[in-house]
């Protein structure tokens, strides 16, 4: 082990001006691929768990909330709902119906905004409760709308996709730029990982040479070059992980969070999962060009 | 100890085999030349034993193992039986005579303290020990081939294979390692050395197998390098 750190070491200083090359591009990758998973974990939370099952939500009456179809002061009644139920399920355009009661609503709204201050000053009161709804043909949500609309006890119908679609749209964007700049960008990592490593087998070659001849394992002869590799991209992992600690603190916690308090944010721990996922893919991309790189001086 | 049965080996884009259907059986503790002009098949035969090559008919069985059928995760293993010398030395040229030599016992994973006591006793046997701080480019070329049979013999291997391992020594220092090589040999060690040397072969009288366009054209215990 002393021999492969020795080794380590005087790979590192031997190839400074590429192995910091190779840092920088692993960095500014990482980040990059770091930051499109944490949009695509930004549009998850949005889209809550209903988004993928459902387009239309029906909002129904409280005794404060006003309405062409609520009776001011007064909720909707247990007869106009079990109406309203009949009506969606009896439509053929509707596929399924889903009831969320004001308890049930009120626990959704506690996980969704966990970490926001507007859930202090809610209660299980101020919720409506509502029906979701999914169609058997999205296209044709105008048609359920507008006859959902005039039933006595809904106040309000909501095309979540509406609202949504032209946000997701953007961060859909956001992702896969980030996701293709970092796809391109560690491809150059994981080729310049690859170019580095040769070069330093090929000025090794002799030693190499010797230690196959005097029967070192391909594991022993590895070690060097993976280890290598391993420390610089870790380095870079450590460096884009920073990054996006930055990026969360200065940009969502101190930044975008007051500023949209109505909006769900994610939080550190789906900044942990961006890392965790990060930091995997950082040592895959150094060990993968690595194994390539020395297969051939390693050869039986 | 190393048996060979109707071995060939073509090397790929070649029209003539570089070896064809030989057949020889080395026992072990014998100590054997290769002989044979330039591209006759000599070092290739050392590169079959070593698993450098692998046949392309035929069975080369090395200490009991037919290392044509060897999966390459367990070479590392026949190697470490298998000591090698070679014309050019091939010592690393960073480190001292003592450091080439530990290497050799490092890269295996043998402990600090064994190769702390192995080496000198190493060096000491192949008349080295006053020069193991030395570097290869401070040594004459006896001396540096003393150093890689130190090396070659430091894990106290079954077999030696050198290859033409005077070939770039003048007759004198050749003197001194056949007589280490001899010493080895009569250690128990087993080996073949590959060589144009006539003088060496004729002096020595042991056996001789010559190797001509790849065939094996003669077996001769007690052998000189010329027919007689």
């Amino acid at each position: 082990m002393r021999h492969a750190l020795t080794e380590v070491f005087s790979g590192l200083r031997r190839n400074a001006s590429m192995n910091f090359a190779v840092l920088v591009t692993m960095w500014v990758s990482l980040t990059l691929f770091g930051l499109g998973t944490l949009v695509t974990q930004q549009v998850d939370l949005i889209k809550g768990r209903w988004y993928d099952r459902i387009e239309i939500t029906l909002f129904l009456c409280t005794p404060a909330t006003q309405g062409d179809n609520c009776t001011p002061g007064e909720a909707t009644t247990d007869g106009q709902r079990e109406s309203i139920r009949a009506a969606l399920e009896s439509n053929p355009e509707v596929a399924e119906v889903f009831y969320q009661s004001q308890a049930e609503v009120f626990e959704e709204f506690q996980q969704t905004y966990a970490d926001s201050p507007v859930l202090a000053s809610m209660k299980a009161e101020d919720m409506q409760d509502l029906f979701r709804i999914k169609l058997v043909n999205p296209e044709e949500y105008q048609v359920v709308t507008a006859e959902a609309i005039r039933m006595p006890g809904v106040q309000n119908v909501q095309d979540l996709r509406q609202f949504l679609d032209p946000l997701f749209d953007w961060l859909n964007w956001g992702r896969w730029l980030a996701v293709g700049a970092s796809g391109l960008l560690l491809l150059a990592a994981a080729l310049q990982i690859g170019n580095s490593i040769r070069m330093a087998a090929h000025t090794r070659r002799r030693e190499i040479g010797i230690m196959r001849l005097v029967g070192a394992s391909n594991t022993y002869i590895m070690l060097p070059f993976l280890l290598e590799s391993l420390l610089v991209a870790l380095v870079g992992a450590a460096l884009a992980c920073a990054t996006l600690a930055g990026i969360q603190q200065f940009a969502i916690v101190e930044k975008a969070k007051p500023a949209l308090q109505g909006f769900t944010w994610i939080g550190w721990e789906h900044v942990g999962i961006a890392m965790v996922w990060l930091v995997v893919v950082a040592v895959a991309l150094s060990m993968i060009p690595t194994l390539v790189a020395t297969r051939r001086y390693l050869k039986v | 100890m190393i048996t060979f049965t109707e071995v060939t080996k073509r090397y790929p884009g070649q029209k003539r085999a570089a070896l064809s259907g030989v057949s020889a059986g080395i026992a072990d503790g014998e100590f054997v030349f290769l002989v044979g002009p330039s591209g006759s098949g000599k070092s290739t035969f050392l590169r079959l034993v070593l698993r450098e090559a692998r046949a392309t008919s035929g069975q080369v069985v090395v200490d009991g193992r037919d290392v044509g059928r060897m999966a390459g995760w367990r070479v590392p293993k026949l190697r470490r039986g298998i000591g090698t010398v070679f014309q050019d030395f091939r010592l690393l040229p960073g480190k001292s005579v003592h450091e080439n030599v530990a290497f050799a016992l490092q890269v295996i994973g043998r402990p600090g303290r064994e190769i702390k006591r192995v080496v000198p006793e190493t060096l000491e046997r192949v008349g080295l020990a006053d020069k193991s701080d030395r570097l290869p480019e401070e040594l004459s070329g006896g001396e540096q081939q003393r150093a890689a049979l130190a090396r070659a013999v430091v894990n106290k291997p079954r077999i030696l294979l050198a290859d033409e391992p005077t070939g770039n020594l003048d007759p004198t220092t050749s003197v001194g390692i056949m007589k280490l090589l001899d010493e080895i040999n009569r250690d128990g060690t087993t080996v073949v050395m590959a060589t144009h040397d006539s003088t060496i072969v004729d002096q020595m009288r042991r056996r001789v197998i010559e190797l001509s366009n790849g065939e094996l054209i003669r077996d001769q215990t007690q052998g000189v390098y010329g027919y007689q």
